[in-house]
């Protein structure tokens, strides 16, 4: 089967401070740090796992800065063979929309069975990559997905609905699974497969050979805190002092 | 009449809550922008689910084929697409549901309108669509501008609109079904329940729910003394599930399950709105989280923001202490 796994280098902001920079319209990204998109490892390693049953190659492709390149290589050393970065310096005003387009652009002209992206990115949250490309593409797709197997041309698949009900569904290739979180478990890439990884090449695609116009949806016009919900009493001291209160607070409610 | 139409979200034979929020939107809309809500049901046997949705808008459109006996995104996208065409409303409303997700951006996509989803706030300014997005883990928000166009498709986030009385008497407009079979290429199978485990979070009046900062399995046994200690269960956040430290029936949120206990206290849990979705109710809410930032704070009636290796034998010690 052949494959392609679209990944997206995302900063890690769950444990992080966030702050907005001069432009009001995006964070202060020096003192974060990158990483694969959650729900992409998943989607990678659903490729993967498909790769290893039927054979055939996987395609990792990464709309994003330079930088994006080291996310890529980590994608190779899993177990992609390919890799293509489209270059986002060379693409203004880039939304969940115009970024589907422009995958879409690289995609056309490559062979594919199935296409796995993450069900959400976990900066922008969009939910929308994957089906957009398959719309564009002309090709079925299923999001949040939780299972995908395989069997006589036809893919038995799975979607996690609220409530942790599955959805199941049958579906012809080719075909977009947008996955969620928790479906494999995503390897780790050894040492040595990383070292060969460095010096694989990566395709990288711009303007000169995405010449036509993508309009996108909207614009951001700028960002700003949330506005504080009925926020907690902190409770303060030294870790003793904090504990007794807590306690005591949770004997008052007549818990303990 | 300029209208605003609002996809009905229903499973299983039950109307599903973020219907009347949505409609509640859009009624509000409709009501600033002097225009009509229609909403559309999508379904089989669908009378008394239409009953119950008369009040909430002005007109109601209903399809009632055998097709939607269950839920397949496509044969959604391609009927309404058939029926967005025919009444031109300049917004359609979705839930950011598993439901919507699944054919909303694909629909806006094929009609060729400007879309975005998620959305937690939705204004109209100068025929205009400016909506609010949440970015980074909750952590920021941000305000949209969707391009210039006659019509627009959102999809918005559960719980921001809290659904209000409809006070309206809509008849139920019978429709053709644009779509009478399933697609090859995407056939509905079947509804796979979620399986059931021996502890069932849902009763407790204490529930200890964990997250990803606890970093490792083996440190789980910190949190189950400590659940121990104080007579609750141990439940937690999606990414423990994911990593299956923890059974699924333990997860809280949006695609877990939803606890009221007398007592929630999340350790090491940042506070994504699809967790909150499965606790905001509980009584008392406790967070114990290292980033004075996090978003559990706004959910949370007590923080203590210091690390949970720290203060969990710290608070164990004091309850037992009480205890006795
Ligand atoms: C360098 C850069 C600058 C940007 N600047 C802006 C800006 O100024 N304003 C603005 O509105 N947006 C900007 N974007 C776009 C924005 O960050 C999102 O990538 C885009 O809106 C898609 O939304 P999402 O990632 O939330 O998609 P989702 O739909 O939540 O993502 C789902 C899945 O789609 C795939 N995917 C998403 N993005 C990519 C990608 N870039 N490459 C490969 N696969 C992907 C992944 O598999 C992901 O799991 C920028 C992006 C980049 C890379
Ligand atoms: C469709 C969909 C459905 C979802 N459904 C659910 C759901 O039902 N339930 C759910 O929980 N999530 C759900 N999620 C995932 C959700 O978006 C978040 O990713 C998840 O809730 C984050 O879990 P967390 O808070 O444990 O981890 P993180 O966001 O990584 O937060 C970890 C927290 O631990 C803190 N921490 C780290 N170390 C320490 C320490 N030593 N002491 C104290 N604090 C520390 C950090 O400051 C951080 O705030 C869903 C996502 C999607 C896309």
């Amino acid at each position: 089967m052949d494959l392609i796994v679209c990944i997206k280098r995302v900063p890690q902001t769950a444990e992080a401070e966030v702050k907005i920079d001069a432009s009001g319209k995006d964070i202060v990204r020096d003192r974060l740090t990158f990483d694969m998109n959650e729900a992409d490892s998943y989607a990678l390693e659903a490729a993967i796992l498909l790769k290893e049953k039927f054979g055939g190659t996987i395609t990792a492709i990464s709309l994003g800065t330079a930088d994006a390149e080291d996310t890529l290589r980590i994608a190779l050393a899993k177990g992609a063979d390919n890799a293509i970065r489209i270059k986002a310096e060379e693409f203004a005003q880039l939304d969940g929309f115009k970024t589907a387009a422009l995958l879409k652009e690289v995609i056309k002209d490559i062979t594919f069975d199935a296409i796995f992206t993450g069900c959400m990115a976990t900066d922008d949250s969009y939910y929308q990559v994957g089906p957009v490309l398959a719309e564009l593409l002309g090709v079925g797709h299923a999001t949040l997905v939780s299972k995908v197997e395989v069997a006589d041309g036809k893919a038995q698949v799975n979607r996690e609905l609220e409530g942790g009900l599955i959805e199941h569904l049958e579906m012809s290739l080719p075909a977009v699974f947008a996955v969620q979180t928790g479906i494999n478990e995503p390897r780790y890439a050894s040492l040595i497969a990383i070292r060969r990884a460095a010096g694989k090449e990566i395709r990288v695609v711009g303007r000169e050979e995405i010449s036509i116009e993508l309009k996108s949806n909207s614009t951001l016009e700028g960002l700003f805190l949330p506005p504080v919900g009925k926020r907690a009493e902190i409770l303060s001291g030294s870790t003793d002092e904090i504990s007794t209160k807590a306690a005591t607070i949770i004997k008052e409610k007549g818990l303990i | 009449m300029a209208t605003i139409l609002a996809v009905i979200e229903h499973r299983q034979g039950v109307i599903r809550d973020i219907t009347f929020e949505l409609l509640t939107l859009g009624r509000k809309l409709a009501e600033k922008n002097n225009a009509q809500l229609i909403g559309v049901l999508l379904g089989h046997d669908t009378q008394s689910l239409a009953e119950s949705l008369r009040t909430h808008v002005h007109r109601l459109l209903v399809a009632d084929h055998e097709v939607f006996s269950d839920f397949n995104g496509e044969t959604y996208q391609q009927s309404l697409a058939t029926i967005v065409k025919k009444e031109s409303p300049f917004l359609t409303l979705v839930g950011n549901t598993a439901f919507g997700i699944d054919f909303a951006p694909s629909l806006a996509t094929q009609l060729g309108f400007p879309f975005t989803t998620d959305c937690i706030g939705v204004e109209m300014v100068d025929g205009r669509i400016r909506v609010t997005r949440q970015l980074y883990d909750g952590k920021m928000d941000a305000h949209v501008q969707l391009a210039e166009s006659t019509s627009y498709v959102l999809t918005v986030r559960s719980g921001i609109c809290p659904a209000e009385q409809g006070g309206l008497s809509a008849e139920v407009e019978k429709i053709e079904s644009p779509v009478v079979s399933q697609p090859d290429h995407k056939r509905f199978i079947e509804y796979i329940e979620a399986v059931v485990g021996d502890v069932d979070i849902t009763k407790a009046d204490v529930v200890v729910g964990v997250g990803r900062g606890i970093k490792e399995q083996a440190n789980l046994p910190l949190v189950e003394d400590f659940a121990k200690a104080i007579g609750g269960v141990v439940a937690c956040s999606r990414p423990i599930v994911d990593a299956n430290w923890l059974p699924k029936d333990r997860q809280v949120g949006s695609s877990g399950k939803t606890v009221k206990p007398k007592l929630y206290i999340a350790i090491g849990i940042s506070g994504a709105f699809q967790h909150i979705a499965g606790m905001k109710n509980s009584d008392t809410i406790i967070a114990i989280n290292k980033d004075s930032n996090a978003p559990i704070f706004n959910e949370a009636d007590y923080g203590i923001v210091d690390d949970l290796f720290k203060v969990l034998p710290a608070l164990k010690n004091k309850i037992l202490e009480i205890k006795k």
